[in-house]
């Protein structure tokens, strides 16, 4: 019975989730599209034919696995963390905690639709890119697992950052100091191998260079990190950030007075 | 069978604020039961606590025989809140409000439909079930809080202020639904700063002021502690100044004079002796909502009692 309850609750709010960014398809769904048909002409296109080959790719060819996972990091952590935020701001938030959902399914509800918003943004920057490169694919799995693991690993610190957030200004403090800076250091428009050996050193401190290169090695084969490594960190960040986000929600830490 | 059970409830927020002392409440299945106290007194951290929405620091509470500590889900699931501040969606439309409250019961959809229809009907809602909250006058959101609340039919429904801000209409309105839901045997516990409507729905009372419970009794037998009533006379033209003996009374001006009875006395005897000097009573009415005197004396008696406790101390 209580199986069931938690199934029909755990629907109920992953359902809301995805009709929610679905309701404001032109704030969540275009954007990434706008942004990434530009990134592809300007850094592809017409800077790209001036670059050469990287990895014995083209240039184009190359950018286009970060570029998705870009738009996947940054649409999966926005969507839990504006939408948390605003559950909070509006104090609808309050229907969940009197309600006996346990902690667990909240997290996935909301972790649940972040995941789904970032795989239809995967999916759309993927049909963008094929107006510019044929898209090849090494190996399918790969591709799915680096995917869902990444859009749940920033699903859920969108979470963690909501449940701290007190204004909106603090829901995109992280975006725009952390996130954005990681991504654009994380080997999206680069390979590793363009760097000396210490900034080499330095950039594997970034967890965002082996999600970019777990989703580089899915759609090329080609990798600056070892793919075991990077999946083996994707799945123990999942699991740390999880468990953050399960005792913030548990206690009530920003929720319950 | 006890629908509430409070056993040393304590709450002390941030910065030391001791908000409840360590309170005990008992409300027993199929009472409407009233929580007073002036602002401030608890009343919301108790509910709070109750709903789960506040964390205790110390103390018991059993919803239904069921622990809220160790058996939380269970007495969750007894609980319907409709909360003092409105806490919905602004964005969703009634009928998506009150469908996802009931998932998140664990209601299947199919059943939530018919029971959204159902609630949103009895509560005059039905035809706005595609607004949006925001787009719902401040009454219409007060009875798509209590629709809300009801969608998981809960064995205890608990009402923060709930006609706070709602004309009269709607307010009667709303005491004759909440009127028929509790013989239909669902608990109902109300705080309110309205007398006339704890006075007018509830059988049990409890008074809370400074995180202390003052009183807990049933209404009736508050309302007999009642003993002296102020009754305001309005007299007729050229009406001579009155003399009544044996009452205290107050000739506020010309045509208006206020009379303290004892309720053993009878309104006879003040009537007999006004006739008897000439003096014409127009009409005649109560000074004040006699609970609310009565409600004053308690908040300040308790508060006496706790400051010669702390001075002997």
């Amino acid at each position: 019975m209580q199986n069931k309850n938690n199934w029909v609750a755990l629907t109920t709010i992953w359902i809301k989730e995805c009709t929610r960014f679905l309701r404001i398809w032109v704030q969540t769904l275009v954007p990434p599209a706008i942004t990434m048909s530009l990134y592809f002409v300007i850094f592809g296109s017409l800077i790209g034919n001036r670059i050469g080959q990287m990895d014995g790719f083209s240039y184009m060819e190359f950018i286009v696995p970060g570029l998705i996972m870009m738009s996947i990091i940054t649409n999966a952590y926005a969507n839990v963390s504006s939408s948390f935020f605003s559950a909070k701001f509006q104090r609808n938030v309050e229907e969940l905690l009197v309600a006996p959902v346990p902690t667990w399914i909240i997290i996935a509800g909301y972790v649940g639709g972040g995941v789904a918003r970032a795989v239809l943004i995967g999916i759309i920057v993927t049909i963008v890119s094929l107006f510019f490169v044929d898209v090849q694919i090494h190996h399918f799995g790969i591709i799915t697992i680096t995917l869902l693991l990444t859009a749940s690993l920033f699903a859920t610190a969108g979470l963690i950052n909501a449940v701290f957030a007190k204004t909106f200004d603090d829901i995109s403090v992280v975006p725009t100091f952390v996130l954005t800076p990681l991504t654009y250091l994380g080997g999206v428009f680069y390979s590793l191998s363009l760097l000396p050996e210490f900034w080499q050193w330095v950039s594997k401190a970034n967890p965002i260079v082996y999600m970019v290169n777990g989703f580089r090695y899915g759609f090329l084969g080609v990798s600056d990190v070892n793919i075991e490594v990077a999946l083996a960190l994707l799945v123990g960040f999942n699991v740390l950030l999880f468990g953050v986000a399960y005792y913030l929600l548990d206690t009530g830490k920003g929720i319950r007075s | 069978m006890k629908a509430l059970d409070i056993s040393g409830l304590r709450k002390v927020y941030k910065g030391n604020v001791e908000a409840l002392k360590g309170i005990d409440l008992v409300v027993k299945e199929g009472d409407f039961f009233a929580l007073l106290g002036p602002n401030g007194a608890g009343k919301s951290t108790t509910i709070g606590i109750v709903s789960s929405l506040v964390n205790q620091t110390d103390g018991e509470v059993k919803v239904c025989g069921f622990d809220l500590a160790s058996q939380k889900e269970a007495a969750k699931a007894c609980i319907g809140l409709v909360p003092q501040e409105f806490n919905f969606n602004q964005f969703e439309t009634v009928e998506q409000i009150v469908l996802n409250q009931a998932g998140y019961y664990g209601v299947p959809r199919g059943l939530a439909k018919e029971r959204a229809q159902k609630y949103l009907t009895q509560l005059d809602l039905w035809e706005k079930r595609g607004a949006r909250a925001r787009e719902l006058s401040g009454g219409m959101k007060r009875r798509l809080m209590i629709a809300r609340a009801l969608m998981h039919e809960p064995r205890v429904l608990i009402l923060d202020e709930p006609t706070a801000g709602v004309d009269i209409e709607i307010r009667r309105s709303m005491w004759t639904f909440l009127k028929e839901i509790n013989q239909q045997g669902i608990t109902i516990i109300l705080t309110t700063h309205y007398l006339e409507e704890a006075e007018m729905l509830c059988r049990n009372i409890a008074i809370i002021d400074k995180g202390r419970i003052v009183e807990n009794t049933t209404m009736k037998s508050l309302l007999a502690k009642l003993s002296l009533e102020t009754f305001i006379l309005d007299l007729g033209e050229n009406s001579a100044v009155p003399e009544l003996k044996g009452f205290e009374y107050r000739q506020v001006d010309s045509h208006t004079l206020e009379v303290d009875v004892e309720k053993t006395e009878g309104l006879n005897p003040v009537f007999n002796q006004l006739s008897q000097q000439g003096i014409q009573v127009m009409s005649m009415r109560n000074k004040s909502n006699r609970l609310e005197e009565l409600f004053v004396r308690l908040v300040e008696s308790g508060r006496n009692q706790q400051e010669q406790t702390s001075n002997a101390k």
